[in-house]
């Protein structure tokens, strides 16, 4: 393999392979460089949502921002199925956040007036639904349910078959996905960056940092910055079982497979090689509130997982001054977002330069101020 | 594919294989008893469909998974019979609430 | 349903598995006055190779042999040492707190130990020819445990086919029984009669040897046997109709009902590796075994390793490595009442006599190379059927090893958490990647190691900052 490109994205889960997925589509010479079997990675561990619904408060743009990428997602499905022959089961056909009591629904409906009285943001339509509306589209939850909000643009996606797709896809443009090249040290010298891993320097005319909370360490070195707060989330899988779901939840859905994911938990915890079994009992606890005929169902596996979480929940895009050439992109929901990282984000970078028009919002430079508020993510 | 000893002993215990009554004997795992019996138990896997029975009989394979009393998804090999118990071969996915 | 649960929630000594090294273990610590838990998930003592010890049919003693029956004599042993035993309990969790989630009678509980000794054996090394998942294919220990727990025998045309002294045994145990085997085919590969000369005179004063040699001398005098053999396919319309071989150049087929399946055991690490135990690969027996001090103990504080689990040994190695790992329990938590029971060095000294002989075992019975790693249709994982091929794909586009495999393959992620597919998985990409199967490494594994139902975990203990977690307004 050649050790020099046109791009090097750094950074091989969803948010690194979307972009060079999409620039290997518009015919740039590049390569993805990633971690090796170990490594704390965000997109082999999430629910894989493709969700509107409570995104955005405190920072309108990001409504739209998802929005966008809810209504190419149809194209980014389409486009992989019909390059690699995977289907990667794209559905939206709205998806639910339910509650368990009235305090809860009475939370959320407060919630979603909030969303709603925020100038700016475009209107997607979530609604708070009572238990009667909640129980004609989901037949099979419990007493306790008290209604839920819904939002018509949700779906959700098979995440670990996009993964493969987007890495299929990479190949047949020619994209060199390179593991075990975990970026060490990025130095920019005459108009070219040098990546310096354990297995060799890779030069590059210009970088995408996509690696995660790493891009923490790895934007300085290029005159950017990437302020990271993670978060430990922990999922926990049943067997296959037959279709009884038709609608994907922010807590539950089931896959195309025909297994259950149940989530989701947030602790400010970095250590996912272990479990906290409490925390996967009340998730457990509430899933079969939600739905009783789940508790009969065996659990095959569970897992925690780091999420990548920008300080304030918000996406970084950004471009770097001092040294040009040099991006930095990190957000939480890479699945929802990869038709607009494969579709916009990589024609940019290619081009050189973020429409600041577009992506102004999510420059890092925002957290410079000081009343960065945290809520993008529920 | 098998048959039993002819020193077997052990008390009858009657089971039901989709509705079927089997003479199954006291001791004997739900998967020994479906193999005893000579009739096609073959179960059809969740993934492809694709006929399966059981591989390791030491409840790590998890090729013996067959419905119980209306419980989906059990491991034949390690549940001991009862009188009256009613089993199910499992074609496919289990279904929710079984 | 039996309600069957611990007594306690506290114990001094959990150990896990009631097989040689589990009872023996158990047994030791309890008569020390050690509070033991002995847990197993079978509905009687004994594991895998004493299976069904306290309640097989099969009585007459000829049949079964007197390595059997010798587990009666320990089964005695244990229900008299005060140990509490709970059968039918299936550890799905361990920590490196020593926590341990117990799923018995349909529900779910943990307790707490101050020492876990796990003794959780060894499974049948993956065995993956073209047609391995056909019903009429399954392993010869899952027709030895039919054999000894029910008294089933084969009755339509039967292949057995494979290598390794429990094969061995198995055939002759069937034959004795009057069960049917048609042809017998040993894959020992002819050179490694010459690798393990060496050494064969530690092995010919081993207690193996005279046993050994007897069975397969019994086995060829009633059934044919057709050694150096390099190739074996299963195939069939939706069941086994046929097995295919190759010996000495010639490709063969024969008709069959049943094929039986073997090549040796390796360590079960599924319990071990998700409480965190450091692992090895170990190039002879090729399989991943714990890292273990002199008296079983692992990575982990506490947890300590006995029997196959800790690799593979045989049954009186277990029994030894079972009181070694309980003495030393005894001596980290009642020191006095170590003086009791023989000395360490006694132990040791059985150990080294059970263990002798064992590497002329290793090295004659080192399954070969094609029938450990198979290639182009050949199911690899069996619970998501997945093929070689498609492993081989993965690596091309960029799969590292088997964790990035999952995410690619879902290979690993079904019910059975990767214990019929991981070893070959670890191989074919060491082999397709050309670097040691010790680089690529294995799945990593986390609780729970066997399937609990949903409502057994949400039955679990909560607490303020586990609930705040999950629901967050």
């Amino acid at each position: 393999m050649p050790n020099s490109y046109d791009i090097a994205v750094i950074g091989g889960g969803l948010l690194g392979s979307a972009i060079a997925w999409g620039l290997g589509r518009i015919g740039q010479r590049v390569c993805v460089l990633d971690e090796g079997d170990i490594a704390k990675r965000a997109s082999r561990a999430n629910f894989a949502l493709v969700w509107v619904q409570s995104k955005g408060l405190g920072m309108p743009a990001y409504t739209g921002w998802t929005m966008q990428a809810s209504d190419t997602w149809p194209k980014l499905a389409a486009e992989l199925l019909d390059q690699t022959g995977l289907d990667v089961c794209f559905q939206r056909n709205g998806g639910f956040h339910l509650a368990l009591g009235e305090e809860e629904l009475e939370q959320r409906s407060a919630l979603l007036k909030r969303l709603h009285n925020q100038p700016g943001a475009v209107d997607y339509k979530m609604e708070i639904l009572g238990r009667e509306q909640v129980a004609r589209m989901l037949p099979h939850i419990g007493p306790e349910v008290s209604g839920g909000s819904f939002c018509p643009y949700d779906g959700h996606v098979n995440s670990l078959r996009t993964f493969r797709a987007l890495h299929t896809g990479m190949a047949k443009f020619g994209v060199d996905y390179r593991p075990e090249h975990p970026v060490s040290d990025i130095k920019y010298v005459q108009g070219e960056f040098r990546l310096a891993s354990p297995n060799g320097e890779i030069r590059a005319g210009k970088i995408v940092l996509a690696a995660g909370n790493a891009n923490q360490t790895l934007a300085p070195m290029v005159g950017l910055e990437a302020p990271m707060g993670p978060t430990r989330g922990q999922i926990v899988v049943t067997e296959r079982t037959m279709p009884f779901l038709p609608h994907p939840l922010t807590t539950v859905r089931q896959t195309d497979e025909g297994t259950v994911m149940i989530g989701d938990s947030k602790e400010d915890m970095l250590d996912d090689t272990v479990l906290n079994l409490p925390i996967s009992s009340v998730m457990a606890d509430r899933a079969q509130r939600m739905f009783p005929l789940l508790g009969r169902l065996n659990v095959v596996r569970s897992w925690s997982g780091i999420r990548v979480m920008p300080k304030d929940g918000f996406p970084i895009y950004d471009q770097s001054e001092t040294c040009p050439g040099a991006f930095v992109t990190c957000c939480h929901s890479g699945v929802t977002l990869a038709s607009n990282h494969a579709f916009e984000i990589a024609p940019m970078v290619a081009a050189g330069a973020l429409d600041k028009k577009k992506l102004g919002a999510f420059s890092a430079t925002r957290f410079q101020k000081s009343d960065v508020r945290t809520s993008g993510y529920y | 594919m098998f048959k039993r000893f002819d020193d077997d002993t052990r008390k009858v215990v009657e089971i039901f294989v989709d509705g079927r009554p089997v003479m199954a004997r006291e001791g004997d795992t739900v998967s020994a008893a479906l193999f005893a019996s000579g009739l096609d138990v073959r179960r059809k896997t969740a993934v492809s469909g694709a006929p399966r029975l059981p591989y390791c009989m030491m409840g790590v394979c998890f090729d013996c998974l067959v419905t119980i009393d209306g419980m989906g998804n059990r491991q034949g090999c390690l549940v001991p019979v009862h009188p009256g118990m009613q089993i199910e071969i499992q074609k496919g996915k289990r279904e929710i609430g079984r | 349903m039996t309600i069957n649960r611990p007594m306690r929630d506290e114990y001094d000594l959990a150990v896990i598995g009631a097989g040689p090294a589990g009872l023996a273990a158990a047994s030791l610590a309890a008569q020390s006055g050690l509070l033991t838990l002995l847990l197993d998930e079978n509905q009687g003592p004994g594991g895998q190779v004493w299976r069904a010890v306290t309640s097989t049919p099969v009585k007459e003693t000829r049949l079964l042999g007197d390595d059997y029956w010798a587990g009666s004599k320990l089964v005695e042993e244990v229900r008299a040492s005060g140990a509490e035993i709970l059968q039918g309990a299936t550890v799905w969790s361990l920590d490196r707190h020593l926590e341990i989630g117990i799923s018995a009678g349909g529900g779910s509980q943990f307790i707490r130990a101050e020492r876990v000794i796990l003794a959780t054996g060894a499974l049948e090394r993956p065995f993956p020819i073209p047609g391995w998942t056909l019903p009429g294919v399954m392993t010869a220990g899952a027709a030895q445990t039919a054999l000894k727990s029910s008294g089933l025998i084969p009755d339509g045309k039967t292949v057995v086919a494979g290598q390794g002294p429990l094969f061995w045994l198995l055939t002759a145990q069937i034959l004795r029984m009057g069960g049917r085997i048609d042809l017998v085919l040993d894959t020992t590969e002819r050179r490694n009669y010459l690798r393990a000369l060496p050494h064969a005179a530690a092995f010919l004063t081993s207690p193996y040897f005279r046993k050994g040699l007897a069975m397969m001398r019994e086995v060829r005098s009633k059934v044919r046997v057709v050694s150096g053999v390099t190739r074996i396919a299963a195939s069939g319309n939706g069941r086994l109709e046929e097995v295919a071989y190759e010996a000495g150049g010639r490709s063969v087929s024969v008709p069959a009902d049943l094929l039986l399946l073997h090549q040796g055991v390796v360590p079960n690490v599924n319990l071990a590796m998700s409480a965190g135990v450091k692992h090895r690969w170990d190039d002879i027996q090729l399989c991943w075994s714990p890292v273990l001090d002199a008296n079983g103990g692992t990575s982990v504080e506490g947890i300590a390793i006995a029997g196959d689990g800790a690799g593979i040994g045989g049954a009186l190695a277990a029994v030894e490595r079972g009181r070694i790992a309980a003495r030393a329990a005894v001596e980290a938590l009642r020191p006095q009442a170590g003086a009791k029971v023989p000395s360490m060095e006694t132990f040791r000294a059985a150990l080294a006599k059970a263990e002798r002989g064992r590497i002329f075992l290793d090295v004659l019975f080192r399954p070969s190379k094609q029938f450990r790693i198979p290639g182009g249709d050949t199911i690899v994982c069996r619970c998501e059927e997945v093929t070689a091929q498609d492993i081989l794909d993965s690596v091309a586009i960029g799969a590292t090893g088997p964790n990035q495999l999952k995410a690619y393959r879902r290979t690993g992620m079904g019910p059975c958490q990767g214990r019929l597919c991981g070893l070959t998985v670890t191989e074919l990409m060491a082999e397709a990647r050309g670097k040691p199967p010790e680089e690529i490494g294995y799945y990593r594994l986390r609780a729970p190691v066997k399937p609990i139902t949903l409502s057994e975990l949400a039955s679990l203990p909560k607490n303020e900052s586990a609930t705040k977690a999950v629901v967050r307004g």
